[in-house]
């Protein structure tokens, strides 16, 4: 028998001084070999920067291996976990200290992406992939977000990857839904 | 001290309180359950500009999505699970135990994962930099607290019980007391933040967050209940809440190899 979920509620404005913690957006220390930015813009629908978001990236290493390692919490430095977190600052910028994630069982390769905000009252799922390849074909996810799917994609620049996210209004970031998150 | 005039511009509460009662009663005559809150929701006046307008597009989890990261014994100290010993002092107000399980949609525990939670102090009022309400910051009371689930699923803090708090939605605005929580599950789609509140509160009514939830019986599941079992004599009281995350979508034989 399926139990029916707790329903989420927004993060509030209060969760700077609970949820980051040092460390939380370095992956990797920057600096590392093979180190890439992960970085962007959370705008609201009237494209003003949202200063009190927090984004959380959760991703495989460059091999496509999906990890289960402990120390995201307490980074010792050298131990890859493949989770981040990142509050914007007051310019609505975040950003990760990363390394390039892998596909994973052939899929196109992600970071997965969870959102949160004063405001918004429950948290947001997206992926931000990676620019595709040379060749590399759109996977089911982009091919049926039609002229949205750009939305779901990173844009390679000097320090990375830029991977903006628009909560509402032009250029709105498509969210997903998994199954059973609407009590279906 | 005395209390500040309200600012002028801010509606009453009675407009509010009549949005939400049209959308009560536009929801009833749906017929269809809406368990989780609507993004979209106009009395809880931040969400204007901060909900999506299009539909979530439904994606079936892949890959690293059918995984969560994983935390241990290393990142937690176990101490931060006792709220009220974090400060080199006794924080003022009622000592209370928060305790439940933390389990999937087949109602099988989720071990060993992160539980983080804040909140204000007994009067109401967050450490926070941005948190201008003026009651008393208590020099012993942060209101941040972490811990591990155990093999049962279970979780456990003492903590002081958090009083309500004014925000600016609209005049008179009260928040219900709660206590922010943030969850992992076995998959990184089962993440989520939400906010348990104390049984009885006569906030609830008036409070557009708690009413941004339509179906009146999964509101009811952000309400702990008393228990006296937690209760501790001459010590603390005791309330537990249990959470339900949604999934999960891996097999139990990916499961297993977990
Ligand atoms: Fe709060």
């Amino acid at each position: 028998m399926t139990r029916s979920a707790t329903p989420g509620q927004t993060v509030g404005p209060f969760f700077h001084y609970a949820l980051p913690y040092p460390g939380d957006r370095e992956l990797v220390p920057p600096g590392t070999a093979g180190a890439v930015l992960l970085h962007g813009t959370v705008r609201d629908g009237d494209g003003a920067a949202i200063p009190d978001a927090l984004l959380e990236i959760w991703q495989a290493d460059p091999d496509g291996r999906v990890l289960q390692r402990a120390g995201s919490l307490r980074r010792d430095g050298f131990t890859f976990t493949g989770f981040g977190r990142a509050a914007t600052d007051a310019s609505g910028r975040y950003s990760f200290s990363t390394l390039v994630p892998g596909a994973v069982e052939g899929g196109l390769p992600f970071f997965a992406v969870t959102v949160f905000a004063r405001g918004l009252l429950n948290r947001l799922f997206t992926r931000a992939y990676l620019p595709l390849a040379d060749g590399a074909e759109p996977d089911a996810l982009l091919r049926s977000a039609g002229d949205r799917a750009g939305t779901l994609l990173c844009v390679a620049d000097d320090h990375g990857f830029r991977f903006d996210v628009h909560l509402q209004g032009d250029g709105e970031t498509v969210f997903l839904s998994y199954p059973g998150h609407r009590g279906d | 001290m005395t209390a500040p005039p309200p600012p002028a511009e801010l509606e009453p509460q009675e407009t509010l309180s009549a949005e939400m009662a049209a959308l009560r009663d536009a929801y009833e005559h749906t017929g269809v359950e809406e368990t989780q809150p609507r993004l979209d929701y106009p009395p809880y006046r931040s969400s204007r500009l901060r909900h999506p307008t299009k539909d979530l597009h439904h994606a079936d989890p892949e890959g690293v999505e059918l995984w969560a990261p994983c935390f241990g014994e290393r990142d937690i100290d176990p101490l931060e699970a006792d709220l009220t010993i974090q400060d080199g002092g006794e924080p003022i107000g009622e000592r209370t135990v928060v305790t439940g399980r933390v389990v999937d949609g087949e109602g099988r525990p989720v071990r060993r994962q992160l539980v983080e939670i804040w909140q204000a102090n007994a009067g109401g009022r967050y450490i926070h930099k941005r948190d201008q309400h003026p009651a008393p910051l208590d020099p012993h009371f942060t209101g941040v607290g972490r811990c591990l689930t155990d093999d049962d699923g279970g979780y456990r803090f003492t903590t002081i019980k958090p009083g309500p708090y004014p925000w600016r939605n609209h005049r008179n605005a009260w928040r219900p007391a709660h206590i922010h929580f943030s969850l992992f599950g076995s998959e990184f789609t089962q993440r989520i933040v939400t906010q348990m509140y104390f049984p009885g509160d006569p906030l609830f009514g008036l409070d557009p967050i708690y009413q941004s939830i339509l179906d009146p019986k999964a509101r009811e599941r952000l309400v702990a209940a008393y228990d006296h079992d937690v209760t501790q004599h001459e010590w603390a009281t005791g309330y537990r809440w249990d959470i339900v995350l949604t999934g999960p979508h891996r097999t139990p034989a990916e499961q297993e190899d977990a």
